[in-house]
């Protein structure tokens, strides 16, 4: 009997998968935290434009978001089917917009405030009374850097 | 009575099922950028004395509410538009000191004198639908674009962008400030020769 004994068997140790759920949540995390969330729910149709000779918005903080178009199904029995503006999780007037631009740059970091964009996602159905009531207002308050978002596509499916 | 222990549920597959799962959302999820058609309004307060513009340097595109379009008094299809813009824009007209070395249009004395007070004036009904305007707006930049791109080839023959593709690498937050110095001359060099000039109108009203 010797006191070493070998072990039996000289196949392969298995490869430990303890450590996989950990890559797993690593990959999860940086997905959780790129990925861009819809920071208001919609209420308006936004079925956006198509446009090719697009640029790129600037960096998020310095954006704010002006949405108009007709509102969702679930919202037409109360507020009918007029295109409306939604500024935030709410339904807002024309006369809302001033004061609505103007709290957002108050919210924002003092070198910022002079660089922001409004960007208009406005649905393609709207008709452009809306926006241009929408731009007179933004001129009013000199909030002057506007971005028509669109998806990009060609100019023709506009046209159907 | 025999006592019996639950069996251990092997969870060795967990893993797979997560990264099948992870491998879904990857290949589904886009990471969202907006993007759109940059505009500047014009500032609120009246202009003074606003500066005289000769008929001929005015580019005026009319949308009215059925969609339609009037291009210079004359109607036109949408996909026309583009090459009638460039061919304002590029006309070069003028004589004398309003003369335009590079243009390549067609000298007409009636169309623009040159680049530089060629303004393109939108108008838009408040009934016309927000996508045409947006189509419409789309090939008037386009025109801008492609006459900045053959301007831009024009003048850095090596570089191998177009003027597009420099913009977008100017505004894109990975390039290197030595890289964005050396682009902005260049970049603005080509603005000069075409700068943006599209006015939009105030809409005119239905009833």
């Amino acid at each position: 009997m010797s006191k070493f004994k070998k072990k039996k068997g000289g196949d392969l140790p298995a490869i430990s998968t303890a450590s996989l759920p950990d890559i797993v949540f690593m990959l999860l995390f940086f997905f959780m935290v790129a990925t861009v969330m819809r920071d208001s729910t919609l209420m308006v149709a936004n079925t956006l434009p198509a446009a090719d000779q697009v640029q790129k918005l600037d960096k998020k903080d310095r954006v704010m978001y002006i949405y108009a178009g007709k509102p969702s199904d679930r919202y037409q029995e109360k507020f009918g089917t007029q295109p409306k503006i939604q500024l935030n999780d709410k339904f807002a007037t024309v006369q809302d917009v001033g004061a609505f631009v103007l709290a957002e740059r108050a919210s924002k970091r003092q070198e910022l405030q002079n660089v922001l964009t409004t960007a208009l996602k406005v649905d393609g159905e709207t008709n452009m009374g809306l926006i241009s009531d929408i731009k007179q207002e933004l001129r009013k308050v000199n909030a002057l850097k506007i971005n028509y978002t669109t998806r990009s596509g060609d100019y023709t499916q506009n046209l159907k | 009575m025999a006592k019996r222990s639950a069996p251990e549920v092997n969870a060795g597959s967990m893993a797979d099922i997560a990264f099948l799962l992870l491998i879904f959302f990857l290949v589904t999820t886009t990471i969202e950028t907006d993007s759109g058609l940059n505009r500047k309004l014009p500032p609120m307060e009246d202009v003074v004395d606003p500066p005289i513009i000769k008929e001929r340097n005015i580019f005026t595109v009319v949308v009215n509410k059925n969609n339609d379009l009037l291009v210079e008094e004359k109607p036109m299809e949408i996909s026309e538009l583009r090459e009638a813009a460039i061919a304002f824009l590029d006309n070069g007209g003028g004589k004398g000191e309003d003369a335009c070395d590079f243009c390549q249009g067609a000298r007409d004395s009636s169309s623009s004198d040159n680049p530089e007070k060629a303004v393109i004036s939108l108008k838009n009904d408040r009934e016309t639908d927000y996508k045409v305007y947006i189509a419409v707006q789309n090939e008037l930049v386009a025109a801008y674009n492609e006459l900045r791109n053959r301007e831009f080839a024009r003048l850095n023959p090596n570089i191998g962008i177009s003027y597009v593709e420099a913009d977008r690498m100017y505004s894109d937050p990975r390039t290197s400030t030595s890289e964005k110095g050396a682009l902005k001359p260049k970049l603005d060099a080509v603005k000069a020769l075409f700068p943006q000039k599209l006015s939009e109108a105030e809409p005119s009203k239905t009833n």
